[in-house]
């Protein structure tokens, strides 16, 4: 089953440069989209022994979640807040691509001198994680548009959760289960706020919120 | 009898949404706030068993910060009452006594809509159910989603004044603390790489598997996840420089909101940094976390005292001395021996105090309208009990004695001279000495001189008891400690690997 899992896995680099390269938000939906449906299957090609319930239940819950609900969430927070383009990023789009393919190779570096304990292969799935991660704070620190950092947040969130998984590790479900919860009401809270953003500011450029300080 | 203490608030918080009645729906909100204070005060004479198959289980370090939580509850909710009535009235009312102020610029003061008052007290509900899971989880996923959790439950508090500037405070700390909270995530993972091949792997990110068989885990990743779990629950304890979201959420939420953010959140969160301490103790790195807890500790008092020099805003200047509280609070647990045990008895004393000064600031607010410390004279003349409880809680803030503050203050210094750490000693003493004159300045002046009106203004004792009593906890505090608190404050110590 490997060769799936490290399919699924280089598939999972597709969404952060989309997401990079992208000035329409609603592109980089899609490209959330889509991630949150490879994250739904990665557990189970990734699983040694047979499907148990707990997996599936999983990874059914990660497809509804992440493929569907919160990338449909943003979209109809995206409507009623009006705002189709990202406006000037810190960080232009062609820039961003290259930061992405830096930040890849960056990520396949330290996987190798960050062998897991217990074996010596360089595990793909931490590199993908690590790119992941770099993509998720590119984003965030870039952008200005509220609805694009919490597409940041998402892919930030993802790639740690990829980190996880690929330790293989049995956390209760109840945990697992709690981690996505939170996710959901963490976006939930976040669509709600970037619609009374652009209420009050005309405008959801979080560069005009910028009141608060010293 | 443990899950009654972690279901009363949730059960509370959905009744609160469902009840139409806002008399009802108040009522509610003391009560459930007395049942739960009832049931933890409970859990000092008989302490509950462990439920859930060991998930949940309070120990000395939960049970002590589970008591500061309801506490401050209790009082926030008796002072909510006050705060509610207040703002059915401020419609009509605040208009006629806008100050204009060169701090608050146009557009301002004007009338804000609050948010529903289910929202406000479902919310606070769910917030108090969270930071009891907190303080009581033993697995550190659960204490991942139950801070995070937290989060999520306030950030509608701090929303609830429904303008900009909340606004801007809530979205600050949403996205803020989510980060912070992602990367102790990854902290938690990475724990689980270190315990990879050995004992722990059964019952994984269980902290008595943990603390078990913490010899045995892999160094250098122990270490990077103590990194990862201090940088996440860091940002939301509100650590320099990591500290950002704080002032401008505690400034801009309702005061027993702020009280609860400061006395009782950021505690919390300090609990997740502690957990991660007792499984590096238990495998013999301690040391290593000494340092960093240091050094971020004192970067927080020397942010804290640069902020609080030339503060404008007299509820940002309680939340930078908020950042400097949790850098003593961390130095304390750094510098080790019987600094630990300040380290603890400090975080008590914080937070009564820091809940009593909100409390209070919000007495204030409500009255002149304004949050500048310059628009603000005469208090001592128009809210005669207010300006002595903002007196005595600079007081004690700054840990003059005879109040609590000074003994836990003092025993952390002596913690730092007897561990040999000479240098960071005469530092905390140096930021210390900085900061109370910093805000004598500013609160002094705040209760003397004259403003325009100077007859003095009704003061309803729903908003003067809740702060006057954790007053005189703090005080008592200085000048008896009861030895019920002191056996909890020795048994946390041991613990986090103090003493």
């Amino acid at each position: 089953m490997t060769s799936w899992m490290d399919m699924i896995l280089v598939l999972l680099i597709l969404p952060g440069f989309v997401m990079l390269g992208s000035s329409r938000l609603q592109a980089c939906l899609g490209a959330l989209a889509l991630q949150g449906f490879l994250m739904g299957v990665l557990p189970l090609v990734s699983a040694e022994s047979p499907i148990t319930a707990r997996l599936a239940l999983l990874a059914a819950a990660t497809v509804a979640l992440k493929g569907v609900t919160l990338p449909k969430l943003l979209e109809k927070a995206m409507r009623r807040a009006e705002v189709r383009h990202e406006v000037e990023p810190f960080i232009g789009f062609g820039a961003s691509i290259l930061v992405g393919i830096a930040a890849l190779a960056g990520s396949f570096w330290v996987s190798t001198r960050l062998p897991l304990p217990g074996s010596t292969e360089p595990s793909l799935a931490v590199a993908i994680a690590l790119f992941n991660i770099f993509v998720g704070f590119t984003l965030l620190v870039t952008r200005k548009v509220a609805l694009n950092q919490v597409v940041g947040y998402l892919v930030l969130e993802s790639g740690i959760y990829i980190f996880g998984m690929s330790l293989a590790l049995e956390l209760p479900l109840m945990v697992e289960l709690g981690i996505l919860l939170d996710v959901f009401v963490a976006v939930f809270v976040m669509g709600i706020m970037i619609f009374h953003i652009s209420r009050a500011f005309d405008h959801i450029d979080t560069d005009r919120l910028s009141t608060l300080k010293e | 009898m443990l899950l009654a203490i972690i279901l009363t608030p949730f059960i509370s918080g959905i009744a609160a949404f469902l009840i139409r009645a806002t008399g009802a729906r108040r009522a509610l909100l003391v009560g459930g706030a007395l049942v739960h204070f009832a049931l933890v005060a409970a859990a000092w004479v008989v302490r509950p068993a462990p439920a859930v198959g060991g998930w949940l289980a309070l120990d000395e370090a939960g049970l002590l910060f589970l008591s500061i939580t309801t506490l401050l509850f209790t009082a926030a909710a008796v002072y909510a009452i006050s705060f509610l009535k207040r703002s059915e009235r401020g419609h009509s009312h605040s208009s006629l006594i806008i100050h204009h102020s060169s701090l608050n610029e146009e557009a301002d003061d004007e009338l804000f809509t609050n948010a529903p008052e289910a929202v406000l007290i479902g919310c606070l509900f769910f917030f108090l159910g969270t930071m009891s899971v907190v303080c009581a989880s033993q697995h550190l996923g659960l204490l991942w989603v139950a801070v995070e959790a937290t989060t999520l439950a306030s950030a509608p508090l701090i929303y609830f004044h429904r303008h900009a500037r909340s606004l801007e405070a809530a979205w600050k700390y949403l996205l803020i603390c989510s980060i912070g909270i992602a990367l102790a995530l990854l902290g938690n993972f990475l724990i689980a790489v270190a315990t990879l091949g050995t004992g722990g792997h059964e019952m994984p990110l269980h902290m008595n598997a943990l603390i078990a068989s913490a010899k045995l885990f892999s160094q250098p990743w122990l270490k990077a996840a103590f990194i990862f779990l201090l940088v996440g629950y860091g940002t939301k304890m509100g650590l320099a420089p990591l500290h950002t979201w704080l002032p401008d959420a505690h400034s801009e939420s309702p005061s027993m909101v702020s009280a609860l953010l400061s006395g009782a959140l950021l505690n919390c969160a300090f609990l997740g940094i502690l957990r991660a301490r007792q499984i590096l103790c238990a495998a013999g790195l301690g040391e290593f976390t000494n340092g960093l807890l240091i050094g971020l500790g004192l970067l927080s008092m020397a942010f804290a005292a640069v902020f609080i020099l030339a503060q404008a805003d007299y509820k940002r200047l309680l939340a930078y001395s908020s950042v400097e509280h949790m850098g003593i609070l961390a130095i304390g647990v750094g510098v080790g021996g019987i600094g630990t045990f300040g380290a603890l008895f400090h975080a008590v004393n914080h937070s009564l105090t820091k809940a009593m000064l909100f409390l209070v600031a919000g007495n204030i607010l409500a009255l002149y309208q304004t949050k500048s410390v310059t628009a603000v004279r005469g208090l001592s003349r128009r809210l005669p009990v207010t300006a002595a409880l903002w007196l005595a809680g600079f007081f004690a803030i700054t840990g003059a004695p005879p109040f609590g503050t000074f003994t836990s203050e003092l025993t952390i210094l002596r913690g730092a001279f007897a561990q040999g750490n000479m240098l960071v000693g005469i530092a905390y003493l140096a930021l210390l000495g900085l900061i109370f004159v910093a805000m004598a300045t500013v609160v002094l002046r705040m209760a003397q001189g004259t403003s325009e009106h100077n007859e003095s203004a009704p003061e309803p004792w729903l908003s003067i008891v809740p702060p006057a009593v954790l007053g005189a906890l703090v005080l008592m505090l200085g000048v008896y400690l009861p030895k019920a608190l002191a056996d909890v404050l020795n048994g946390a110590a041991r613990l986090i690997g103090g003493m």
